[in-house]
């Protein structure tokens, strides 16, 4: 069973359809990356998959357990997967520490040493254990998407989605967070990015997913997508991308 | 000009002018202006709720209010709550309410609809990237909006909460009007009785003036060192 | 519960002989909306000039506005008109103070007074802001093409300050009328105190003080539809209601 499915999803914002049919899988372990132009809507399916937006037609699964259903315990359920922001969204008014505890405490319910020790090891494997009593405000932009990274990593997650987490980053920092991303996919983390940073899919990435207009046009192999991409405008996405 | 005026009647009956008078008014005030924010804040957040009947009466709520007069408001409020304090006890006729009760209903719920609104704008200059981060961790509504959301709405709001309780202060004199006693009603009484009416109202004046100043400049002071940096 | 509607009151004749209580209490609105008229055009001229000089390059105009403005804002203005009605005509040359204390209907001229100084200063506020919220460019470019200062003012900044300024201009203009019932303090039977005097004579609370919370909201819809008609007419082609961007 794959851990995401997503399964013929469709959504709309008023009249406007953003996602036209939408199907695919990650399964345990794997690295898929998402690309494509602007307004594709990549970024809206991504924040499907953990109910940030909500869908009309078809179903979204993590680990067996489907999102849409009204049954569902969305906390509990989200609280399995982490989640990266472009914009990092540090809570500004809380230390580095108490961003990354805060959470394991009042979601998972664990107790304040046990969320401190947890925040104070994934800290360190972010390379950040000295700015853990800083404020957000104190740090850089590629700093604050590591310590984003490590708080979603507290929660420990089954699965992490990425959205354009090195975006809004200038290019000096886009480095430092690439690697720990590098890693946690060494390691088998099942990962879904949406990025247009290719250097990263080709190598970490098991397969890549090609959206334009609302629609996956494409979803192959990486080989096969760098190698021989099969529509068009995937052709001429690349070529533009690649070409920097 | 002054040869006429008699100051000693300021000092004669500083006492009751001071302690009690200025004391009421600062009691409400300070009551009034908890009450109207925790109240206030419920409203915001009733009004930027996605229950569209939860949304409409609060607005329904603050717009009323706010078009009415104050003094409208506290006449209302005069007569209102005995009646409803009757209803509420299940007592067959309306009940008679002290007077400081029924300033202090009346400040709560009217100023209420001021803080709601600064709340409103507080809460809505929020990036909503931080909802969703907090959603993201697995929280539900009450623990983001009580973790996340409003510790940043009233750290950005405090300089703006305050201005609006310098209001409050000076709003609390209209007690005049159902003869509570406030300092403004105090002074008037001594005024009338000692036949002083300049020296007692400038000395009114000269104190809400001389406390208003002060506590607006401390709100600017304030206005540097609570800003958070992003 | 035992309150006895009567809605049919307010066809009933006053005792004081002013009419029905309907008509005492649209007296009383002529009252409020003369009050909140006037004092709002005094306040605005005042307003718009006390506020301008808080933003002209001359120190001490700047420290006279802003003590102007510091002093109407920081006290309450009930004490405000106290302090008109009651202290002024003492502090006055005799001959002067007696005259306003003759005066027929001194408690209307007394609260137009006292209004247009309390509001100025909120209309100054509002005023300094609209100017200062201009690009510093716009002033520069007046002043390159050869204007005076002055015309600068008159021409460029003070027409956009303006329609920027419109809608909190319209908060003050309400609050402008509702604060006119501050004057029932000092004797001015506008229509809060008609709504008061007419619960004193009738017992009927709750009737009177619906109908006067009733005109208050007409009232309150009137001006904003009047204001939000002048928004569109004023605003400037090409701009979103004539905010520069």
């Amino acid at each position: 069973m794959p851990m995401i499915e997503i399964d013929k999803v469709s959504k709309w914002y008023g009249a406007f359809q953003v996602l036209k049919n939408c199907s695919t899988t990650v399964d345990k372990g794997e690295v898929v990356v998402v690309c494509g132009p602007s307004g594709s809507g990549k970024s809206t399916l991504i924040k499907t998959v953990n109910a940030l937006e909500p869908f009309q037609q078809g179903r979204i699964a993590v680990n067996g357990q489907s999102v849409g259903d009204r049954g569902t315990n969305l906390p509990q359920l989200r609280a399995r997967i982490g989640m990266v922001f472009q914009n990092f969204e540090l809570f500004p008014h809380l230390s580095i520490m108490r961003n990354l505890a805060l959470a394991q405490t009042m979601v998972l319910k664990r107790s304040g040493e046990e969320a401190i020790e947890r925040g104070l090891k994934l800290l360190d494997r972010v390379g950040l254990i000295a700015q853990k009593d800083k404020f957000p405000g104190q740090l850089s932009g590629g700093q604050q998407q590591r310590v984003a990274i490590a708080r979603a990593l507290a929660m420990d997650p089954i699965a992490m989605l990425f959205d354009e987490p090195t975006s809004a980053l200038d290019p000096e920092m886009i480095n430092e967070v690439l690697d720990v991303m590098v890693e946690l996919a060494k390691e088998g983390m099942t990962m879904m990015v949406v990025t247009h940073e290719m250097g990263f899919a080709r190598k970490v990435a098991h397969r890549v997913v090609f959206m334009d207009q609302g629609e996956i046009v494409e979803d192959a192999a990486k080989n096969d997508f760098f190698g021989s991409p099969r529509s068009d405008r995937a052709q001429t996405f690349l070529s533009k991308i690649l070409n920097h | 000009m002054f040869e006429n005026f008699d100051f000693d009647v300021i000092a004669r009956s500083w006492q009751a002018l001071i302690f009690q008078g200025l004391a009421f008014t600062a009691q409400v005030t300070l009551l009034a202006m908890a009450g109207g924010i925790v109240l206030g804040t419920l409203l915001a957040m009733m009004r930027l709720s996605s229950f569209k009947p939860l949304a409409w009466v609060a607005a329904g709520y603050v717009n009323l209010l706010r078009s009415i007069p104050l003094v409208l408001v506290i006449f209302w409020f005069y007569f209102l709550v005995p009646y409803i304090g009757a209803w509420i006890i299940g007592a067959p006729r309306p009940i008679p309410v002290g007077a400081f009760t029924s300033a202090l209903v009346t400040f709560i719920m009217f100023e209420a609809c001021y803080y709601c609104e600064i709340m409103r704008a507080g809460i809505q200059s929020i990036p909503s990237g931080q909802a969703n981060a907090g959603y993201a961790l697995g929280m539900n509504y009450w623990q983001m909006m009580g973790r996340v959301i409003l510790p940043q709405a009233f750290r950005n709001m405090t300089p703006v909460l305050l201005t609006q309780t310098i209001v409050l202060f000076q709003d609390v004199s209209l007690v005049y009007i159902i003869s509570l006693p406030d300092f403004v009603t105090i002074a008037s009484k001594i005024a009338q009785r000692d036949g002083r009416l300049i020296e007692m109202y400038l000395f009114v004046a000269v104190v809400y003036l001389a406390i208003c100043l002060l506590l607006s400049h401390f709100v600017k002071r304030l206005q540097t060192r609570f800003a958070i940096a992003r | 519960m035992n309150y006895n509607w009567n809605w049919g009151i307010f066809w009933e004749l006053s005792p004081d002989a002013s009419g029905t209580y309907a008509q005492t209490l649209l007296y009383g609105l002529n009252w409020t909306l003369a009050t909140g008229l006037s004092s709002w055009v005094l306040a605005l001229m005042i307003g718009a000039t006390v506020g301008t000089v808080r933003t002209l390059p001359v120190r001490w105009a700047v420290r006279l506005g802003n003590a102007y403005v510091e002093l109407f804002r920081n006290i309450p203005l009930l004490v405000q008109m106290f302090l008109w009605f009651f202290v002024v005509p003492e502090l006055l040359p005799r001959d002067v103070g007696n005259w306003i204390k003759q005066l027929p209907n001194s408690s209307f001229w007394t609260a137009v007074v006292a209004l247009s100084c309390f509001t100025s200063a909120r209309v100054a506020e509002q005023v300094k802001a609209g100017i200062l919220s201009l690009p510093r460019g716009q002033q520069a470019a007046g002043i390159a093409l050869g204007l005076t200062l002055a015309q600068t003012y008159r021409k460029v900044l003070l027409p956009m300050a303006f329609r920027i300024i419109l809608p909190p201009l319209t908060s003050e203009f309400l609050n402008n009328i509702k604060n006119s019932s501050v004057a029932l303090t000092i004797g001015l039977m506008e229509l809060t105190a008609r709504a008061r005097s007419m619960q004193e004579f009738s017992f009927q609370v709750f009737e009177a003080f619906t109908a006067a919370t009733l005109i208050y909201l007409a009232v309150n819809a009137v001006v904003v539809f009047a204001m939000r008609g002048v928004e569109r007419w004023v605003a400037v082609p090409g701009y979103m209601g004539g905010r520069t961007r």
